[in-house]
């Protein structure tokens, strides 16, 4: 689905603060694929996913996305078929429109050809989005006319997940999107990101620091250190790893001190 | 104090009311939902004007309207254009547009600073010869800005509503995730520019039938005006949906051309207008940040009132 042929960024290139982001990375997701991704602070893991969602150009490199090249297609061209969730719940979506707007939104920019400009929504669709609701389980489907800036952070997050999916896109991209909820909050979406991603079978790239998660989570780890995919395991190799295990390949891989990492990671 | 609302003050209040409400309705749009602060908008409303004039003057009074929506489209364009391509600062491009206009305006109206168009037909002049009732008379002004008013309204809450609209409401709403998903900011600004001075400059065209002249100075402040009224009709209306929020633009419109025919009523001198309206607008966008400072204030002195009573309940203790 989704094949990265060794891009490369470098940051403030020339300068006393240059960096290079991304060092030749090369990664094929097949369809279905649910990858998890762990590293250090700093690791490219996010410049990853911007360069995916076209945030900036790479340096080198093709990324192609289901069969298409989209290394420089424009990025609000290339976002109609990927769904991208921040860190941040407040990111994903707009806090003055209601609910029902917001979703209204994400359905008709996948949904519709880029020139329908004057699409609109009707009744039926209205009533899709209130089941789609409704299988959050927050109650939200009797809240629809009601601005999103009232939601809290996990039914923000939980929205924002609905409106990436609605219309299956051809990737789900995930950057920590539970790391910001509280302990009970965050299973509740994490369970739900499984859930829609099992049944519509998306393929997915997840980045997470919990090491527990990035081995439970999909069928497929891959550690980013200095810009590089350091490791990737899938199969009985994964199955077979531990949190420790997967520390001592990171320190193996990356061959540095990871006192900090650890405390970071576990 | 009857006298203070004479008939023909409320008529004229809610005449011009309407036909300013067009401004205000583009202030919305700019201001409201794009969240872009569009300072060209005295220079779009003069150039909505002189171009209105001058077609109206050439024998084409429904014309009018169009060719100055036109200009208005033209002038959000320039606007957008130097925001969104060149990196120049948003009040920035709007100061720009508003200096140029004005060479641009007094060029379009043959190098004088007024027009007069006694004598010509009007939509206005037109639709008075269709009735000698009294009545159609006394209303015939009110209902044909009227009618445009609630047309334009209409349309905006339709387009406000669909994939178009919602894209725009979403760039001035968040722009993280207009990034994350496939809106395009170039785009959706400049629409919202052009459909917000288009309006600008069919509320000129509509004055400058009304009052059957149009001045280069016309438009001074009309950003100021513009904002109280949008800031009056937001506070009497409050949140609700599209449809609410427009009427409350409308509403807040005519609210303001009442306080203004009051104040005039009053024997306030006409020139003080303009200091009034800056003052309304200073105050109605500070008020609600003035009143989470006073709440902020009083949160801070509670406890020392507290700790003083506990403080003096100790010493007995002692």
């Amino acid at each position: 689905m989704l094949t990265l042929k060794t891009i490369s960024k470098t940051f403030y290139p020339g300068t006393v603060n240059e960096k290079k982001a991304l060092d030749r990375v090369s990664l094929e997701l097949a369809d279905g694929d649910f990858a998890t991704i762990v590293g250090s602070n700093g690791a490219g893991k996010s410049t990853l996913f911007n360069a995916i969602t076209g945030s900036f150009y790479v340096d080198e490199g093709r990324i192609i996305l289901a069969g298409e090249d989209i290394t420089y297609r424009k990025e609000h061209i290339r976002s109609k078929e990927i769904g991208h969730l921040f860190q941040d719940p407040m990111k994903g979506s707009a806090p003055h429109m209601s609910i029902e707007e917001n979703m209204t939104l994400a359905y008709l920019r996948a949904a519709t050809s880029t020139h329908a400009y004057f699409s609109r929504i009707s009744k039926k669709d209205k009533r899709m989005f209130r089941e789609q609701l409704a299988l959050l389980n927050m109650g939200l489907e009797d809240r629809m006319k009601q601005p999103v800036g009232l939601l809290s952070g996990g039914q923000r997050q939980a929205l924002t997940l609905l409106m990436a999916t609605m219309v299956t896109p051809k990737i789900l991209l995930l950057d920590e999107h539970t790391a910001a909820l509280d302990p009970a909050t965050a299973k509740k979406v994490l369970d739900l990101t499984r859930s829609i991603v099992a049944e519509r079978g998306i393929t997915c790239l997840m980045v997470t620091h919990n090491m527990q998660q990035a081995l439970d989570l999909g069928n497929r780890t891959l550690m980013m250190d200095g810009g590089r995919i350091v490791l990737d395991i899938q199969g009985t190799e994964r199955e077979e790893m531990t949190v420790d295990d997967l520390l001592a390949g990171f320190r193996a891989q990356a061959g540095e001190n990871l006192d900090n990492d650890r405390i970071l990671l576990s | 104090m009857e006298s203070i609302f004479t008939f023909s003050i409320i008529q004229s209040a809610l005449e011009l009311g309407c036909i300013y409400s067009l401004v205000t309705l583009a202030l919305f749009l700019s201001f409201s939902i794009l969240n872009i602060a569009d300072l060209s908008t005295d220079g779009c409303f003069t150039l909505g004007c002189a171009v209105a004039a001058m077609v109206t003057m050439a024998g084409h009074p429904f014309l009018a309207f169009p060719a100055a929506m036109a200009a208005g489209v033209c002038s959000g364009f320039v606007t957008a254009f130097l925001q969104t391509k060149m990196g120049v600062p948003s009040i920035l491009a709007g100061i720009i547009v508003n200096t140029g206009l004005y060479t641009v305006n007094i060029a379009v109206m043959d190098f004088s600073s007024n027009v007069n168009l006694f004598g010509c037909d009007t939509v206005f002049s037109l639709a008075k010869g269709v009735s000698e009732a009294d009545w159609y008379g006394d209303w015939y002004k009110i209902a044909i800005v009227a009618a445009v008013v609630l047309i334009v309204g209409a349309i905006i809450a339709w387009f406000l509503n669909t994939r178009l609209g919602l894209s725009i409401r979403a760039t001035g709403d968040n722009e993280y995730m207009v990034r994350a998903s496939s809106i395009n900011p170039v785009f959706t600004i400049t629409v919202g520019l052009c459909v917000s001075n288009s309006l600008t400059a069919l509320s000129g065209a509509v004055l400058a039938q009304y009052q059957k002249s149009c001045d280069i100075n016309l438009g001074t402040g009309m950003v100021t005006i513009a904002l109280a009224s949008v800031i009056i009709g937001e506070t009497i209306i409050g949140k609700g949906g599209m449809f609410k929020r427009i009427i409350g633009v409308i509403l807040g419109s005519c609210l303001y051309r009442f306080i203004v025919a009051v104040a005039l009523r009053l024997n306030v001198p006409a020139e003080c207008l303009k200091l009034v309206s800056a003052l309304i607008v200073a105050f109605a966008i500070a008020f609600p940040y003035l009143k989470g400072q006073a709440a902020l204030y009083k949160s801070h002195r509670m406890p020392f009132a507290v700790r003083g009573d506990g403080g003096k309940d100790g010493d007995g203790v002692c």
